[in-house]
Formats: structure tokens, C-alpha cells, sequence
């Protein structure tokens, strides 16, 4: 009986790495091709030991050990920088692709009702969820290879073989072991969207933790399999026992998530399915209402994430004060800004970081109108006596609003934070609008989505592609001394840096002039189009 | 009155054509049935005519309106039940069924509460957990508690149980005795039969008939098996008998409803010992429609 449970789990990982080979070879390209260029660029720009220390020291501060772990800045080779400006960051996307990945086949089929059929078929009871979690187990492991190798192929000095491996098979495993806290998810709630948005907080929240306990007590970082990442010194000392670690707490996560498959019912979940009320509130009666409501639970868990990230980065503002209060070099060359705290000329570094996470929700805000469209839900309001107008327009509000609020509660808790700790305190009004003066740069994004959303739909991942981009270009471009050109197609780069920069009005109006017109042709596309 | 008046209506996705030149029209006090294979473009024609699906030629009007530029207007007055209702997982059935009713004007508590109760819904589960038939009842009480002049109803008995369906007939009889127009879409023909005045007949996206089930009468014919103890002769010299077949079970034939009197008073005489009768299947009106164009195999079984 054992034995059957598996049966046919061949035939069905084929399927299913059918099914999904487009899009796990996007992936794959994508982490390659970025992890290769750093280095090589990196090899270029910073030919010496001299500038690479020089670059080391602007590197040496709580902030940046927050944001990209600890590194080995004593001995900043080019396989030394890689590996502390690169690796966290990308195992942190690499879970992310385990979880997105895992979750389409495990309980994304299920609640469609394409799990019934398969089981239906002479397969056994555990056979697609053995055959998705081997898809997954053959994508970290090329993941690592071609990582691995691809590194050990440029051809730079530091960059060893073994180095190269590890890495490799750090990403492999990083994506392995969320594969598997998403496959618990997908166990415990019968709902594929709480499921990966668990999953997702478990993601984020390992990064923060660890953010917070590298600074201030790197022992309980290992806490965090995040921690386990920066801990295996890669190039460094190559700790491999704590890719064994993660391998294992992986293969653990895979056990709990077969044991709860085995012992439970199809489409049902662990975590208790509540009865509910008998009539709506009056809220709910409205468009508008309706919009908040099905995306309530997700603006509670973004908003408190988005709370703990400010005060994540607040909470190191004072460690990094007392840091340059002691560094003499530094204080000479952020000297010139009188009336500003050291810490305070750092923020805008955080805050571009913030900013850009904060830009996630509002825009999935925006795209849940054609997610809802797409399960067919839409005709229920637009058969009733909903105008296309009302409808576009309170999931445009609803984005609007939810943009404005995640950033400010971001650069709340900053300040709180940041406020409580440090001496001097921080001033209000400076951090909170330093922190929403980004408000454009999220209008514009969610401008974009609306505008594909009403124009061309099939094109809406676009947007996604266009915040990893902005991503990728402010969070290297300095690093890569990319030409500015780069940062000015993206509406981030045309931020002022507050409060280092004075605010000035014209780019904000500029981007929200823009925003607005993406959003009025969207309205207008939307208008004119089937809906399908 | 004339409630919906479809004129030369196509519907092209791409380069595909769904719809091509329909004609339809569909007046006050009217119950019509649309009847059609799959994918011959009944739900399509729906969402044109709910201003969903943009047409691309053709005329389409409801209550004398445009259906696409007065689509709101229009649908103050429209009940519509999709074909495949589709809900929020994380809403209640109650929450639903309130959310469509206020999305369309006042919400009747006691006729909404008299119909939760008839159709045997529990409104505080979650979407998520209701069968397909459960979320069929979601719809179809959201529109038989609202005050609207037309209903649209594509597929709407898909999923219940014997008794449900019996209850939504019962339903519609009551809104039709109002004087409401119903504009129903359906597989089934003996509801079509037990409720509509008017039936219209859609393949590859073309009208291929339209009228009083009367005019229709011809495509109605009844499918019999019987088996007799000596063998049954004369059957084909019948006026009003076609496709007879004979297999081991006894020989299959079809009947044309005016006449079946006359037949079984004929096959009586050969000594009944098995007798099985079917109603009319779609497919074989279709089939009937081209009979004379091209000769149609026939299995010859009826599937009761
Ligand atoms: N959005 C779309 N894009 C492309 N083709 C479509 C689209 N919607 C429907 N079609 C095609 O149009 C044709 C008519 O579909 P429609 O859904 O109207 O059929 P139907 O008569 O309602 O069928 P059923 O009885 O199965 O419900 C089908 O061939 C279908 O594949
Ligand atoms: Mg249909």
C-alpha cells in the first residue's frame, strides 16, 4: 500500500516540468545572469586592493550589514564583495522562486479542482506532490550547478572553484528549503493565497530577523536560514556543514509536508475553515467595499511587514551613529550637511530599499482587478449595475491608497524606531517626508499596471519585471558604477535622496503627471475591451 | 414590448468567428429557450448581450437601449445567473448573495430569506467550501429574490439535484404568471419543453431555428426500443416513423409526437415485452435539421 502512494510520481514530475519549463528556465536565466555579471563587473571597475578596500569601508556600518549581511571586508576581493553584496539578496529570490514555483502544483492545483482529476487517474495519493517537490529538488540542483560552475568560469583570481560551488549550492538550497516551507503552507491552509502569503512572511521575516541580530547579536542569527546563508563565509572559509544544515532542515520541511498530506482530506486544510456571517455589512455593499474586503487580510499583513521593515532599519539607525561617531574618515566626508545626523545622510539608501518593497503591494492591489477578471468574477458586478468606470476606479483607489499607506508605515516605524533608540531622537517631519516623497515613483508603477490591465493584459507581468529591474539598478548601480541613464528610465531614480537632497517639486509632479495619464488610458482601454 | 432585439449580430475572437449574423428577438411575457450544442455560442451571445463581450457587428438592444453603452442602465433591470458561478472563496453565500442583490437596487430581506430557506442553502459557509450545486443555488437566489424585469439565465439547473431543479421550474412558472421575460439557455429539453414559449436553436454560432415550440413541433419526436414476441413488421410504411434500427434488444426507432398513438396501437398487436421510451435528445434535432443533406449514421440505441 506504502509503495502505491508513489506510484506514477515519473509520469507526473514530467508532466509537470512540462508544464513549467518556460518558466523555471526564466528564472534559472535570470539568477544566472546576474550573479555572473557582478563579479565580472565588479573585476573590471575595481582593478585594486586600494579601491577595493576604499569600497569596503563605505560598506563597514550597521546599515549595510543590516541590509546585505556580514562580509569578510578585512580581505574585500572581488569573490569577497560578490559574495557579501550578492548572496544574501539573491537566496532571498531564489526562496521566493521555490515558493511561487511549489505552490502552483501543490495547493494551486488542488483548489482548482485539477488535483481531484489527477488522483482520480491510477496514480497514487502522494505521487503530485512527490513529483512537484522533485521538480523542485531538480531545479535547486542546476540551479547550483550552473551557478557553480558559471562562476568558477569567469576566470577571476578569488573566485575558486570551491567558493563557486558553494555559492551555487547555497541558491540551490535557499530555493530548496522555501520550496519546503511552502509546501507545509500548502498542507496547513486550504486557501493557495493565504498558503503563499505565509509562506512569503516566513520568507521575509527570516531576512529581518537575521537583519536585526547581525547587528546587534550575531549568535541568534542562526536562528534564521537566512543566517545559515551568510554564516557559510563563501569564498572565505567555505563552512560547508551549513549547507548540510539547510539541506537538512529542508528535507525535514518535506517530511512534516508529506506526513500532514497523508493524514488529511483532499481540499482541506489544517487551520480551521470558519463559518461566517449571514448577511453583508453594509460595507461590503459597494464596489469599493468589496475591493477592500477580498484584499483585507493581505493589507493587515503587508502593513505590519512593512512596519517591522522600518523598524527593522530604525532600530540599526543608533548602532550606526555610534559607529561613525568613532570613525573619523567617515565624519570628514559626510561633514559638510550641518544641521543633518550622521545617520540621517544614510537614510536614503534605506529608503530606496523600503520604497521599492512597499511598491509591491499596492501594485498586486491593482492587479487583483485582473486576477478577479480571470476567475471569472467580474461578470457578477458588471451583469449587475456596476459601469466598468466604478469598477477600475475603486481597485485605483483602493492601489492609491494602499501605496500611501505602506510606505507610510514603513517610514513610521523608522522613526519610531530610529527615534527611540538614538539620543538626539530623529525629526518627524523630515523622515516621514523623506520617506513619502517616494509616493510618485509607486504611482507611476501602479499607473503601469493600470495601464496594461486595461490595454494589453496578456502583458501584465511586465510590471514585475519593470520593479525587479529598478531594483537591481538602484541597489547595484552604484556598486556596478552603472551610467545614470539606467537609473533614470526607472521613476525611482528620479527621486530626490531626502533628506541629503532637498525635495524638490518638479520630478514629483513630472512622475505623478505621468502616473495619471497611464491611469486615465487604462480606464480608457478597460472600457473598450471584452471582458474575459 | 420588445425586450431584447439582436440584429445581424458577429462576434469575432481573433479570427475566429463565435457568432455570425444572429438574429434574435425576444418580447415581453416571453420565456424563450436557447438551445445549441457545446461551443455553438449560447454564452457568448449572453455576454454581448450584457455589454461583457464587445460586438463586433450587428445591432444589440435591451429594453430598447444599446447593450454596451448602456450596459449599467440596462442591468438595473436584468437578473443574470452565469453558467459557471464563480465566487469569492472567502466570502459567505449569505455575503454573496447580499453583495449582488444591493448591486442591483434594494434588498428584499423576506424573499431572499424565504428562498435561502427553500433551496436548503446554508448562507454563513464560505464560497470555498460549497459544492458546485451550492454555488449554482448562490446565483439563482440572488436572482429570483431581485425585482428585475428580464432574466438571463445561461445554464441555470447545471449541478442541482432533481428537487432543486423542480423548485427553480416552479420559479420560473411564478415570474413567468407575472409577466417577466426570461431568456433561459439550456442542454435540457424537457425543461426547455416544460417552460419556454419560444425556442431558438444555435450551431456554429448561426440561428439554424427559431419559434413556438409548436413550429417546432416537427422536431420533436420520441425515441422508442421495443421488443415484441412476434416480429414486428410494417413499421417503415408509417407516415411520421424514422431511423428504425434493429439490434439484439429489440428494434429502435423514432416517432413523431403527433403520431405515436397511432403506432403503439399498432405494436400492441405484436405482443409487447419490452417497451422504452426517451425524449428527444439535442443532438439528434440537430442531426434532424440536416436530414435530406446527408444521410446521418444512426447507433440506433436510446439512452434512457
Ligand atoms: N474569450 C474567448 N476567446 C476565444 N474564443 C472564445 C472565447 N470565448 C468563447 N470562445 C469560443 O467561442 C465559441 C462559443 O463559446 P460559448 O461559450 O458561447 O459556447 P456555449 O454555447 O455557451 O457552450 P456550452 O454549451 O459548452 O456552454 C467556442 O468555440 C469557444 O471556444
Ligand atoms: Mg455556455
Amino acid at each position: 500500500m506504502t509503495n502505491q502512494s508513489f506510484s506514477n510520481t515519473g509520469a507526473l514530475a514530467t508532466f509537470i516540468f512540462r508544464l513549467d519549463r518556460l518558466r523555471m528556465l526564466w528564472w534559472l536565466v535570470g539568477l544566472t545572469f546576474f550573479t555572473l555579471i557582478v563579479p565580472a563587473a565588479l573585476a573590471n571597475l575595481y582593478s585594486s586592493d586600494q579601491e577595493r578596500q576604499a569600497v569596503a569601508e563605505t560598506m563597514t556600518n550597521p546599515a549595510m550589514t543590516a541590509m546585505v549581511g556580514p562580509g569578510d571586508l578585512d580581505n574585500y576581493t572581488v569573490a569577497a564583495m560578490t559574495a557579501h553584496q550578492m548572496l544574501l539578496m539573491t537566496a532571498v529570490i531564489a526562496g521566493l522562486m521555490g515558493i511561487l514555483l511549489i505552490m502552483r502544483h501543490t495547493r494551486g492545483d488542488e483548489e482548482d479542482g485539477k488535483l481531484e482529476l489527477i488522483q482520480a487517474l491510477p496514480t497514487g495519493r502522494m505521487a503530485y506532490l512527490h513529483a512537484a517537490v522533485l521538480v523542485q529538488l531538480l531545479l535547486a540542483v542546476v540551479l547550483a550547478l550552473v551557478i557553480g560552475f558559471g562562476l568558477a568560469a569567469l576566470n577571476i583570481d578569488s573566485v575558486t572553484v570551491a567558493g563557486s560551488l558553494l555559492y551555487g549550492a547555497l541558491l540551490g538550497a535557499s530555493a530548496f528549503f522555501f520550496a519546503g516551507v511552502a509546501a507545509v503552507f500548502a498542507q496547513l491552509s486550504a486557501n493557495t493565497r493565504s498558503a503563499t502569503g505565509m509562506s512569503i512572511a516566513v520568507l521575509l521575516g527570516a531576512y529581518l530577523f537575521r537583519a536585526v541580530t547581525d547587528v546587534v547579536n550575531d549568535d541568534l542569527s542562526w536562528l534564521s536560514p537566512f543566517g545559515w546563508v551568510t554564516k557559510a563565509e563563501v569564498y572565505t572559509s567555505n563552512q560547508w556543514h551549513l549547507l548540510l544544515i539547510m539541506i537538512g532542515a529542508a528535507l525535514l520541511l518535506f517530511v512534516a509536508a508529506y506526513y500532514l498530506n497523508a493524514i488529511r482530506d483532499l481540499q482541506r486544510g489544517f487551520l480551521p475553515e470558519r463559518t461566517g456571517k449571514r448577511t453583508a455589512s453594509r460595507l461590503l455593499l459597494h464596489p469599493l467595499g468589496l475591493a477592500l474586503r477580498l484584499q483585507r487580510t493581505g493589507l493587515i499583513a503587508w502593513a505590519a511587514g512593512m512596519a517591522v521593515l522600518g523598524v527593522s532599519y530604525g532600530s540599526v539607525l543608533e548602532d550606526m551613529e555610534t559607529f561613525f561617531a568613532s570613525n573619523e574618515m567617515i565624519q570628514q566626508m559626510l561633514a559638510p550637511e550641518e544641521d543633518l545626523t550622521l545617520a540621517e545622510q544614510f537614510l536614503p539608501t534605506l529608503f530606496v530599499v523600503i520604497a521599492i518593497v512597499a511598491v509591491i503591494p499596492p501594485v498586486m492591489a491593482m492587479n487583483k482587478l485582473r486576477s478577479e477578471e480571470r476567475h471569472e468574477r467580474l461578470e457578477h458586478l458588471l451583469g449587475r449595475a456596476v459601469s466598468r468606470h466604478q469598477l477600475f476606479g475603486a481597485y485605483l483607489t483602493f492601489a492609491l491608497f494602499n501605496g500611501a499607506l505602506m510606505m507610510f508605515l514603513a517610514t513610521l516605524g523608522l522613526w519610531a524606531a530610529g527615534d527611540a533608540s538614538m539620543d538626539e531622537g530623529l525629526s518627524f517631519t523630515t523622515i516621514i517626508s523623506s520617506g513619502m516623497v517616494f509616493f510618485p515613483a509607486a504611482f507611476v508603477m501602479i499607473g503601469l499596471a493600470a495601464f496594461l490591465i486595461g490595454f494589453a493584459p496578456k502583458l501584465l507581468t511586465g510590471v514585475w519585471l519593470y520593479i525587479l529591474y529598478t531594483f537591481f539598478v538602484l541597489y547595484l548601480g552604484n556598486l556596478l558604477d552603472l551610467h545614470d541613464w539606467y537609473g533614470y528610465i526607472t521613476p525611482f531614480g528620479h527621486i530626490p535622496e531626502a533628506p541629503a537632497e532637498t525635495i524638490t517639486a518638479l520630478p514629483l509632479i513630472t512622475l505623478s503627471v505621468i502616473a495619471a495619464v497611464l491611469c486615465a488610458l487604462g480606464f480608457a482601454g478597460f472600457r473598450r475591451r471584452d471582458i474575459d | 414590448m420588445e425586450m431584447i432585439r439582436i440584429t445581424n449580430l458577429t462576434k469575432k475572437f481573433g479570427s475566429f468567428t463565435a457568432l455570425n449574423g444572429v438574429d434574435l428577438t425576444v418580447n415581453g411575457g416571453e420565456v424563450l429557450g436557447f438551445i445549441g450544442p457545446n461551443g455553438s455560442g449560447k454564452t457568448t451571445t449572453i455576454r454581448v448581450l450584457l455589454g461583457i463581450l464587445k460586438k463586433t457587428e450587428g445591432d444589440v438592444a435591451v429594453f430598447g437601449k444599446d447593450a454596451w453603452a448602456d450596459a449599467v442602465e440596462i442591468h438595473k433591470r436584468i437578473a443574470y445567473v452565469p453558467g459557471d458561478v464563480n465566487l469569492w472563496p472567502n466570502l459567505t453565500g449569505g455575503e454573496v448573495i447580499d453583495l449582488f442583490l444591493s448591486l442591483r437596487g434594494t434588498i428584499d430581506t423576506d424573499k431572499r430569506d424565504q428562498l435561502i430557506e427553500k433551496f436548503h442553502l446554508d448562507p454563513t459557509k464560505k464560497c470555498r467550501t460549497y459544492s458546485k450545486g451550492n454555488r449554482q443555488k448562490v446565483g439563482l437566489i440572488a436572482a429570483l429574490a431581485s425585482d428585475a424585469d428580464l432574466f438571463i439565465l445561461d445554464e441555470p439547473t447545471s449541478g442541482l439535484d432533481p428537487l432543486m431543479e423542480r423548485l427553480f421550474q416552479e420559479h420560473v412558472n411564478e415570474l413567468r404568471a407575472e409577466g417577466k421575460c426570461i431568456f433561459l439557455s439550456s442542454h435540457i429539453l424537457s425543461e426547455v419543453e416544460k417552460l419556454c414559449d419560444r425556442v431558438a436553436i444555435i450551431r456554429e454560432g448561426e440561428i439554424i431555428e427559431s419559434g413556438s415550440l409548436a413550429d417546432l413541433r416537427h422536431l420533436t419526436r420520441t425515441h422508442l426500443l421495443v421488443k415484441t414476441k412476434t416480429p414486428l413488421t410494417d413499421l417503415t410504411f408509417f407516415d411520421g416513423v424514422h431511423e428504425v434500427h434493429e439490434s439484439e434488444n429489440g428494434l429502435s426507432f423514432q416517432v413523431d409526437s403527433e403520431k405515436i398513438d397511432e403506432i403503439i396501437r399498432h405494436i400492441s398487436r405484436f405482443g409487447i415485452e419490452k417497451i422504452e421510451s426517451a425524449p428527444p435528445k439535442l443532438e439528434d434535432l440537430f442531426m434532424r435539421h440536416y436530414e435530406g443533406k446527408k444521410e446521418v449514421p444512426s447507433g440506433g440505441e436510446t439512452d434512457d
